[in-house]
């Protein structure tokens, strides 16, 4: 298990897949505005936070809950609340 | 159609020579020989071979274990935005780093071009082998959700064009030729086409290959087309009309010109390099992977092609032969030429530099149009290396393993033939 927290584990994923600077990761930053992300992007920016996460969301995140990660906080909530649940 | 070949060229003679001249005015190449043209160059009138063991991939399970290896070669400087590297595949890599050489070799300003008039034709024999193979092996044991996005995308045999207009903003005529090793002779010669009926001012033309994967070696090696004897003497192993050929020996990279019209070339104040005058296809119509061995079909393509650019088989100076080292490639090529040239084919300078950059499949004939347009330039022709002992097959000249220097050419062939039967040919000239 890692040390870091869920923000840093998806912050990074982030800057490696989107080739953006740490500090354009916000919490409020839109992967298709802010952060130059495309439709493929985010298919593949969840393929990767699933594989992160496997332990926290215990299973594939459904399209119905993905179309809703617009943000990067929407992101960080949603492992969070899978985590807890 | 054996009429056609006892009396070649003159056939076609009354074919018109096209209204608009093409040219050249800029080249790129990613070779295991370097990834500029200068270093490329100079390695290849050294008489250096660039094939090594392969180290991309353990291939100790293969029968050839060797090939020309794409090395030191920097993908994020390719791109506009990094992100584009792992959108992918290394064979799109390499067309656009040639293809970025040849623009910036040729001072093309894209802010001064009409961006409709500027065209992309980057073929590839195979596409994003790789991509195929890992994706393939990720279906297999994870899964279809695992399978990336941008796998289609990253395979597909046009995306280098697509994306070399994405990174230059070229919006003329744009796809990719397909025709195996055949490729990018193919390419440049339809390239020069749609120049000359006025589709395009500027063609980026040429060919990449990155087949040197897993799924590429058990292919080729089960076809028995491959160089077996030489894996621990992989400098050695591609020895084109020699009588120890025994194969081929794959190589990666790219091989991309820029072509445009003679008049706007000249509007822009463009470097002319070369004239591209002559260019024709045909197919073997005879087996999927098997030269025709009476060398027909190859041979009607040289004439026509000679014709296309109106000149006689006596006033071809060079010819870069597709020689692959396979037996059966060579001596049917030997043969094709002979048909073809007479007794000028006993006088005339052919070389394989397939001996020193091995096979680049889709890409190959566009480096060996570099190569011819640096021949032209300089005077020099390139050897073709490890000829140790004649075959009484293949009995010309072959400029066996030394360049030689304060040659005269003003008139140079590229032959690429593919699988599939297809034959290509492109005729380079001193611009006048």
């Amino acid at each position: 298990m890692s040390d870091k927290s869920i923000e840093e584990r998806v912050q990074e994923i982030i800057v490696n897949q989107l080739n953006v600077n740490e500090e354009q990761v916000t919490p409020q930053a839109s992967f298709l505005d802010d952060l130059g992300a495309d439709s493929l992007d985010l298919v593949e920016l969840v393929m990767a936070f699933e594989e992160e996460f496997k332990d926290e969301i215990k299973g594939e995140i459904p399209e119905s809950d993905s179309e809703k990660l617009q943000t990067v906080g929407d992101v960080v909530s949603y492992i969070k609340d899978k985590a807890a649940g | 159609m054996g009429g056609s070949l006892e009396s070649p060229v003159y056939s076609f003679m009354s074919d018109p020579r096209p209204q608009t001249k093409v040219v050249v005015t800029g080249i790129g190449v990613v070779h295991a020989l370097g990834n500029s043209v200068d270093d490329f160059w100079n390695g290849i009138i050294a008489g250096k071979s660039g094939i090594r063991k392969i180290e991309c991939m353990d291939a100790s399970a293969y029968s050839c274990q060797i090939g020309a290896e794409v090395v030191n070669f920097d993908a994020k400087a390719c791109f506009n935005n990094a992100k584009d590297v792992n959108r992918n595949d290394r064979y799109v890599h390499y067309a656009v780093s040639a293809g970025k050489q040849a623009v910036a070799d040729a001072k093309l300003d894209m802010s001064q071009e009409d961006p409709y008039k500027v065209g992309v034709l980057i073929g590839s024999g195979i596409g994003g082998l790789e991509t195929v193979q890992e994706q393939a092996w990720k279906l297999k044991e994870s899964g279809p959700r695992k399978v990336s996005p941008f796998m289609i995308p990253s395979l597909i045999a046009n995306m280098a064009s697509g994306v070399m207009a994405i990174e230059i903003k070229a919006k003329g005529p744009n796809f990719a030729v397909v025709s195996a090793c055949s490729t990018a002779t193919h390419a440049l010669g339809e390239a020069a086409h749609m120049i000359m009926r006025g589709d395009a001012d500027v063609m980026i033309a040429g060919g990449s290959e990155g087949a040197i994967t897993h799924v590429g070696y058990a292919g080729f090696c089960n076809m028995k087309a491959m160089s077996t004897g030489f894996n621990d003497e992989p400098e050695r192993a591609s020895r084109p009309f020699d009588a120890g050929r025994d194969g081929f020996v794959m190589g990666d990279g790219a091989g991309v010109l820029v072509l445009e019209s003679e008049e706007h070339a000249k509007a822009r104040g463009a470097k002319i390099i070369c004239e591209l005058s002559g260019y024709a296809a045909t197919c073997d119509a005879y087996h999927i992977t098997s030269p025709d061995p009476e060398g027909e079909g190859l041979a009607y393509a040289l004439n026509r092609a000679m014709a296309m650019a109106k000149i006689e088989p006596e006033s071809v100076d060079y010819i870069n032969a597709h020689g692959t080292s396979t037996p059966y490639n060579d001596k049917f090529e030997t043969l094709a030429i002979k048909k073809v040239f007479g007794e000028h084919a006993y006088k005339m300078p052919i070389s394989s530099t397939k001996s020193m950059t091995g096979h680049l499949l889709g890409a190959a004939g566009g480096i060996e149009a570099a190569i011819c347009a640096k021949v032209i330039e300089t005077g020099i022709i390139p050897p073709t290396i490890n000829y140790e002992t004649p075959d009484p097959d293949c009995d010309l000249d072959y400029v066996p393993n030394v360049a030689r220097t304060g040659q005269k050419v003003d008139i140079a062939m590229s032959n690429n033939l593919g699988f599939g039967g297809h034959n290509a040919t492109i005729i380079f000239e001193r611009h006048k």
